[in-house]
């Protein structure tokens, strides 16, 4: 579903994406972790193409992110994405941050959109918010009314980067928990995330990065309990410990 | 101090001099209105192509802005009155020359705070509009124009204020204005001390509903 071949990108003269290859497959859950600044963010952001890559091509669907004929929008349209800061649209309400897309991109009408989006709203437990605006939501909320947004277009993969990093800690399960049921119900997902024991009973494959490389690839009982790289080693240790 | 010098020509101030109702062609309103919303729609376009990705649309965009920041307004309206006619042969009227003047220039101050305002809204809202595939277009007319506008309202109130003052440089090409329409009274009437005092408070008046009803746009345009 994702593939990425031999993909080098660079800030300047900053290499950040040092000859990635990588597959993921339909309904596979994926976490990547690694030290802050080793390249998580650039991967996953080059899914769709929020970055440009200098080399290498990267697959979606066997369609080619380089293909010049290629309909960026429409595809865009199919990957939802989960930023760290939720950026929700401030000038909105929940429920028109929900219905914007399906409304200008799928030309869905506005009474079909808000029942789609009435019923995100409930699954990620917040149906009494459609209303608020993200100034009056907590953190946890407005994470899943952003996960909301992204469901909303009915997406084939959803991409999250440290999707619970700017949460305070009782806000994070909440959030987790929208993201665990996603992944029971069979959505191929690709998780930037420092949360070892979301990784454990969710991932079906844990990325280990480093250095714009991928050190360390295998399922999660491999990973923790028998780790191949020194660095991935330390790693734990330190994640693990606090 | 005797103030009956004004009542006596209030119409000729208030219907002629701001509003532009009479013999002159003239009105402070008349020019100040359509040229702040002609104005504003142009600095939006010039504001948009200042961030255009292409440079064949940048910059020309940059060298317009640059271009009339740098000039004197005086010097553009004298420029539209007698320049243009002579290129293109034909005489044009006060109000349409005064009118194009003020809207060239303007937008070219307009755009620099369209730009701005633009750029002051954080990188992430246009990643996660484009993220659930909206088109650059819809990415900007949806998420980032109506936050931008709001950040905006500050600045292109004073703009527009200044604006509205500026409109009173007409004059020098025989547009009768509330300030023009103050001096052919006072050349008949001597009374500047009555006359002068009386615009200057229309002005204010003027302006000051303007920076009050921004105040109150701001307020009721931030959510929640
Ligand atoms: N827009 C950018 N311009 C220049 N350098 C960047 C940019 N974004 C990230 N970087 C750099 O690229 C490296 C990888 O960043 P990132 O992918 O955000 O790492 P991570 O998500 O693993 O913390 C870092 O050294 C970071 O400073
Ligand atoms: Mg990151």
């Amino acid at each position: 579903m994702i593939e990425f071949q031999s993909v080098n990108k660079w800030y300047g003269s900053l290499h950040v994406l040092r000859g990635i290859n990588l597959r993921i497959e339909k309904g596979e859950v994926v976490v990547v972790c690694g030290p802050s600044g080793s390249g998580k963010s650039t991967l996953i952001r080059c899914i769709n193409r929020l970055e440009p890559i200098q080399s290498g091509e990267i697959l979606i669907d066997g369609k080619r992110l380089s293909d010049p004929s290629l309909d960026l929008t429409a595809l865009r349209a199919e990957i939802g994405f989960v930023f760290q800061q939720f950026n929700l649209y401030p000038h909105l309400s929940a429920m028109e941050n929900i219905v914007l897309a399906p409304m200008k991109a799928r030309k869905i009408s506005r009474p079909e959109a808000e029942e789609i989006a009435t019923r995100l709203l409930e699954r990620v437990g917040i149906p009494d918010k459609a209303a608020s605006y993200p100034a009056n939501l907590s953190g946890g909320q407005q994470q899943r009314v952003a996960i909301a947004r992204a469901l909303a277009m009915q997406p084939k993969i959803m991409l999250f980067d440290e999707p619970t990093s700017a949460l305070d800690p009782e806000m994070i399960n909440e959030v987790l928990e929208v993201m665990s049921d996603l992944a029971g119900e069979g959505m191929t997902m690709a998780v930037v995330t420092h949360e070892m024991g979301f990784a454990r009973r969710v991932a079906h494959r844990i990325l280990f990065m480093d250095e714009g490389q991928i050190i360390e690839e295998g399922s999660p009982q491999t990973f923790f309990e028998n780790p191949s790289s020194p660095r991935t080693k330390q790693f734990l240790s330190k994640i693990l410990s606090h | 101090m005797d103030f009956t010098v004004v009542a006596k020509n209030i119409d000729f101030l208030i219907l002629q001099g701001l509003l532009g109702f009479g013999n002159f062609v003239g009105g402070t309103f008349r020019l100040a209105i359509p040229a702040i919303v002609l104005g504003f729609i142009l600095g939006i376009f010039i504001g948009l192509a200042r961030l255009a990705r292409t440079p064949w649309i940048r910059i020309p965009a940059m060298v317009y802005v640059e271009f009339f920041r740098g000039v004197p307004l005086v010097m553009v309206i004298f420029w539209f009155w007698f320049i243009i006619p002579l290129l293109l042969r034909v005489p044009l009227p006060e109000y349409g020359v005064a009118l194009t003047a003020f809207v060239v220039f303007e937008a070219a101050y307009l755009g620099e705070i369209v730009r701005a305002g633009i750029q002051s809204v954080a990188r992430g809202q246009a990643e996660a509009a484009m993220s659930t595939g909206l088109t650059p277009a819809q990415t900007m007319g949806y998420v980032i124009l109506p936050q931008a506008l709001r950040n905006m309202i500050p600045a292109l109130v004073t703009q527009f204020i200044v604006l509205f003052k500026d409109t009173s440089l007409a004059s020098i090409i025989g547009y009768v204005d509330l300030t023009k329409a103050a001096e052919i009274v006072n050349n008949r009437e001597i009374r500047p001390f009555e006359l002068y005092l009386f615009i200057a408070v229309v002005y204010w008046l003027c302006t000051y509903s303007m920076s009050r009803y921004a105040r109150y746009l701001e307020r009721r345009l931030t959510p929640g």
